[in-house]
């Protein structure tokens, strides 16, 4: 499976090719190749899936597989920093998301970018983007998986701020760079921790169960955890800076500044379900070594998820409530690994989460292409613009609906299947994580519709919208990837799942658990039903609601104050009681050194000109004299 | 005597036919032949090249008067990719009317002194080492005064020959004493005689102070400066990375290998020498105009950090050294190499010239920008790498004063580096430098240096490979 390089090598020299690229040339030369460049990697991916789930189960279990591994630097025999491949069923299942999501998006956006200004740059960013994307998957070591983890951070704040004209974009991009740059300070701590006292990077050799390795470092205790435990924990921190779980979540719905495309693929199905993959790819340590930080990623997502899904009730920007909803899916995510167990059948979460994360990466990416649908036609990101467009834009509103069923947990669609096993392993972990789990899950199925009434249904008095332009559907290159990522949900759902991907990667049959699945789906009628009755139709049910819970609903729209409070935290403490000192330290001591060093310099090289003299016996003179004085020295001084 | 074991000495044997092909080539050319006579001779050196790149196992031949090492053939094919992009960039000058008639002596001549510093490198006796340090210098000594009707070429040439017989004379004298102390002059022997006698290290001063003059170190430098403004820019740019290579590779070698007994002597000496270069080089470096002089004496303070390596004297140190000998090749003569054209079409050489560079030549300023910053060692060009190298190497012998010295003086480097730079794409000039169109060789040796300068650093397989052939020198 060598051509697996393939795979992550073809983004990369796309991206140089188009960045490089003469402007000159078409954009279209630009979009065309990336697509052909995508549309092969995806090909090989599907290749490398079939080929990796057919031949590669041996012994019981799936075997992890290195096609290629390149020593990059060495700091000791054991630890050493590799590139290179490595295959095995996570891995593979996200080759096949990131590629699929990532074709359909480079196709929309073939439509939806035309004629904006920096085609060819987009184009480049989201080469780059996959490059990283698929770099960080297939890592074999956690180092790589650092590295790539920067590239894709770095490819994501370039693509929020590809409207660099707009204060708002940028503003965006440069949160999104901190904030996650931020978690990824206790990433790199956790992994220097992690690899200091294991003295490996290698997943491999931290993930083969033995726990050999951990014998030092599992007794050592600081404040009052094992190393491990905090190793762990700060790597995690990384995760839910990526995956913007609460309180690192404040840099997504800004993210949405980006052009809707890219929100869809880095956004929603790919870049942000980092932190989960990262969790499950270090899963085993995880269950076996550290138990009290998994169940403490459990809690994070179920509070994620709730505060989130409040807060995707009141938003009036569709973007922004998609962004919510998807810090709430990830927090679904997060639930799934953190109530899951290790082995067979105490591993039903983790498969559920992953199950969830592919899932939800083609219905989140099929909402966000939607909502990018509508943005086109109607040029406006709020839901008070919008209105009975389901006869307008009939292939949107199709589409759109599939996804919300899906996201709201109505069989057949794909979401029901994920979400109703993460409910299940919630509930056997434990029934209160359960139900409100459950009720989570009803919320998502209301504000889903109340979006979706809103765009589609509603007709409210028409405010700005621009009565020029009649609103239409959107271009074939634009639904076609709505059509194939709506089959998808339709279809998906239906996938043997556990027989690909579970915790000890042995082979597992999934059962619905009628009782479980029952509720949810009344769950999510019932949210749907009142989602109906408060926004099918124009009427005021919302406005007296809202002033019912006048607190919540204020609290809520501004997202509970948590931008607020870390602007008061950076602004007002960070800046003045340690920024100001360390500027005048930088400013009078460091540049002071500097200047002082310059003017030594200066003048001294002003005195000592006039050795170089040109004649050339005086070089002679001083060459003999030199070459005797330190014969002289040596011999009688040293 | 069985002559058939001098057929070992494959390197060498494999540049002299390519010399003797080209002297015999250059003889009988016919009219058609001589426009084709450099893509001859740049393709023939770079089968030399390709064919020798493999290193074998040690051996030495002639009772121990040549040696081998699978290390040598790192630093003798560093030597020969230095030579074939020298040659490279020297294409349109040799092209030049008044020099058509000349190009095959210069192939001859800088192949001449490139075999002289193989035959310095694989040495296993002072007498052999002395007749390559001699195959080096003499022939360089014409390359220098190529030019000779200009007077700047032919101050140039006297100054160096001078200098140059006089560093072999005391050099010799050395190896007198040497001789008189030891009765030997075989390398391996004499690592077990000297003792530290003071005739010892009277020898080893004087025997040291000729190759200090090939390295330019700092207080034996003072010929360079008059003599890479004075030389034609190629033979400049050869006379930095080339040459200076060999010579600092011997200088490690002997001290760790002959002059083993005598660490307490040389490893003093070569900090101060070390100290000296990097500081004084930067001083001086800070005050220049003319852009061929400015370029001598970084490579003089760039000799100095080399010398960092040579002091560690450990296998990491002769990695390091090694691999910085590579990568400053790189660096440099991608400088060189946009001086010499920039000169060539414009005859413009001071860094008011470069004002406004940028306009009219993006991709020159480009190139050169990246070399610059690869010489001042600023991350992620290979140049830190190496520093950070050399500088580990020291670091690890317990060094951290002159790795302090060393790191300061690159923050000065960095100003005069930056100079040039600021030079070219900062300062506003109303009446750039023409826009060149330079030759097909010489663009693909800046792409070579170019791609060197990004990719090695990255490539940490490179440091690894030099790294396990250098471990028992």
């Amino acid at each position: 499976m060598q051509y697996a390089l393939v795979i992550l090598l073809l983004p990369l020299l796309n991206f140089l090719v188009t960045g490089l690229m003469d402007t000159r040339w078409k954009a279209r030369v630009a979009g065309t190749i990336s697509t052909v460049a995508i549309a092969v990697i995806t090909l090989l991916s599907y290749v490398t899936a079939y080929e990796y789930f057919t031949t590669r189960f041996q012994d019981g279990s799936y075997q992890a597989f290195i096609p290629f591994e390149l020593n990059w630097l060495r700091f000791t025999d054991t630890l050493q920093v590799k590139l290179g491949l490595l295959l095995d069923p996570i891995s593979v299942m996200m080759l096949v998301v990131v590629t699929t999501v990532s074709l359909m998006v480079h196709l929309y956006s073939l439509s939806y970018m035309k004629g904006e200004r920096g085609f060819e740059r987009y184009y480049a960013f989201l080469s780059l983007f996959t490059f990283s994307m698929l770099g960080l998957v297939v890592a074999t070591n956690i180092f790589q998986m650092y590295i790539f983890w920067e590239l894709v951070g770095v490819s994501s704040y370039l693509l929020i701020g590809f409207y660099y004209t707009r204060p708002a974009a940028v503003a965006a991009a440069k949160k999104a760079f901190i904030v996650t740059r931020f978690a990824d300070l206790f990433f790199l701590a956790g992994i220097l921790l992690l690899s200091y006292y294991t003295q490996t990077f290698d997943f491999t050799a931290l993930t083969s169960g033995d726990g050999r390795m951990f014998g030092t470092i599992g007794s050592l205790t600081f404040m009052g955890g094992s190393v491990l435990s905090w190793a762990m924990a700060l790597i995690f921190i990384g995760g839910a800076g990526k995956s913007a779980l609460f309180p690192l979540h404040i840099w997504l719905p800004d993210a949405m500044e980006g052009p809707t495309p890219v929100s869809a693929l880095i956004h929603a199905a790919t870049m942000v379900v980092a932190g989960v993959y990262l969790v499950a790819r270090l899963f085993p340590v995880y269950a076996v070594q550290t138990p009290e930080v998994l169940h403490g990623i459990a809690y994070t997502g179920l509070f994620t998820a709730l505060f989130s899904a409040v807060i995707a009730c009141v938003q009036t920007d569709i973007k922004r409530v998609l962004a919510f909803s998807t810090i709430s899916q990830i927090g679904f995510m997060m639930v799934g690994l953190g109530v899951s167990g290790y082995g067979a059948h105490e591993g039903l979460g983790y498969m559920a989460s992953l199950f969830h994360l592919f899932t939800h990466a083609m219905f989140k990416a099929l909402l966000f292409l939607g909502a990018g649908s509508v943005i086109h036609a109607v040029h406006s990101n709020s839901m008070d613009d919008m209105g009975q467009l389901r006869k307008r834009m009939p292939v949107t509103h199709l589409t759109f609906l599939v996804a919300c069923l899906a996201i709201a947990g109505i069989p057949p669609f794909s979401g029901f299947f994920s979400k109703d096993e993460i409910l299940a392993a919630a509930f056997h972990f434990s029934p209160p994580v359960g139900w409100i789990l459950s009720g989570i899950a009803g919320l998502t199925a209301f504000y889903m519709f109340r979006l979706y009434y809103n765009i589609f249904w509603n007709d409210k008095p028409p405010t700005s919208r621009h009565a020029e332009h009649p609103v239409h559907e959107s271009p074939a290159l634009m639904t076609l990837p709505l059509i194939v990522l709506a089959l998808i949900t339709l279809v998906a759902g239906f996938i043997p799942f556990g027989r690909f991907v579970t915790s000890d990667r042995g082979l597992y049959t999934i059962s619905l658990d009628w009782q479980v699945a029952a509720s949810s789906i009344l769950i999510a009628l019932a949210g749907i039903g009142l989602a109906t009755v408060l926004y099918r139709r124009n009427n005021d049910k919302p406005a007296r609601l809202k002033l019912k819970f006048a607190g919540l609903h204020e609290a809520a729209t501004h997202r509970f104050y948590i931008d607020e409070i870390y602007l008061f935290l950076t602004k007002k403490v960070v800046f003045n009681s340690i920024s100001r000192p360390l500027a005048w330290f930088d400013r009078h001591i460091v540049d002071g050194f500097m200047n002082l060093l310059a003017t030594v310099s200066n003048r001294v090289s002003v005195r000592i000109k006039g050795i170089q003299s040109g004649h050339i016996q005086q070089y002679a003179w001083v060459f003999l004299f030199a070459t005797l004085a330190i014969a002289g020295i040596l011999l009688f001084v040293v | 005597m069985d002559y058939s074991s001098l057929l070992h000495m494959r390197e060498e044997l494999s540049l002299l036919g390519v010399m003797i092909v080209l002297l015999i080539y250059d003889i009988f050319k016919s009219e058609n032949g001589k426009t084709v006579f450099q893509i001859v001779a740049l393709l023939v050196v770079a089968a030399h090249t390709f064919a020798n790149i493999v290193p074998r196992d040690a051996f030495e031949i002639a009772g121990g008067m040549y040696t081998y090492k699978p290390i040598h053939t790192v630093l003798k094919s560093i030597l020969n990719i230095g030579t074939l992009i020298v040659f490279m960039q020297s294409y349109s000058f040799l092209e030049q009317p008044e020099n058509r008639i000349k190009k095959g002596e210069f192939y001859f001549l800088t192949l001449a002194t490139l075999l002289g510093m193989y035959v310095m490198i694989s040495a296993g006796h002072f007498l052999l080492f002395f007749i390559g340090l001699e195959m080096a210098s003499i022939p360089m000594a014409t390359l220098v005064v190529f030019d000779k009707y200009s007077r700047k070429s032919s101050e140039a040439g006297i100054k160096y020959i001078l200098s140059a017989v006089f560093a072999s004379g005391i050099s010799v004298y050395g190896l007198s004493f040497l001789y008189a102390s030891t009765g030997t002059l075989y390398f391996d022997d004499l690592a077990t005689i000297i003792t530290g006698t003071p005739l010892e290290i009277l020898a080893f001063v004087f025997f040291s102070a000729g190759l200090f003059f090939k390295i330019a170190l700092v207080p034996f430098h003072l010929w360079t400066a008059d003599v890479y403004e004075g030389a034609q820019t190629n033979i400049t740019s050869y006379l930095s990375v080339v040459s200076k290579g060999a010579a600092v590779f011997v200088l490690f070698t002997l001290s760790v290998k002959v002059f083993a007994p005598l660490a307490g002597q040389w490893k003093p000496l070569y900090y101060v020498l070390a100290v000296a270069s990097i500081t004084l080089a930067n001083l001086f470096a800070l005050r220049q105009q003319n852009l061929k002089r400015f370029l001598a004496f970084s490579s003089i303070s760039q000799a100095g950090y080399i010398m960092l390596a040579v002091i560690s004297g450990t296998p990491l140190g002769m990695a390091s050294l090694v691999y910085y000998v590579l990568v400053y090749l790189f660096s440099n003569l991608a400088a060189f190499g946009v001086v010499s054209v920039v000169e060539q079409h414009t005859g413009k050489l001071t860094i008011d010239d470069y004002n406004g560079l940028y306009r009219s030549n993006p991709r020159l300023s480009f190139v050169m920008m990246l070399s610059l910053f690869s010489l001042a060692g600023i991350p992620p060009f290979v140049g830190f790498f190496s520093k950070y190298f050399v500088f580990s190497a020291a670091a690890q012998q317990g060094l951290y004063v002159l790795v302090f010295i060393a790191l300061l003086n690159t923050i000065v480097s960095l100003f005069y580096y930056l100079k040039v730079i600021k030079a070219m794409f900062l300062t506003e000039n109303e009446t750039p430098a023409a826009s060149i169109r330079s030759s097909l060789p010489l663009r693909l040796s800046l792409i070579i240096c170019t791609a060197g300068i990004l990719i090695i650093g990255l490539l940490g397989t490179v440091f690894e490979t030099i790294g396990s052939m250098s471990f028992g020198l």
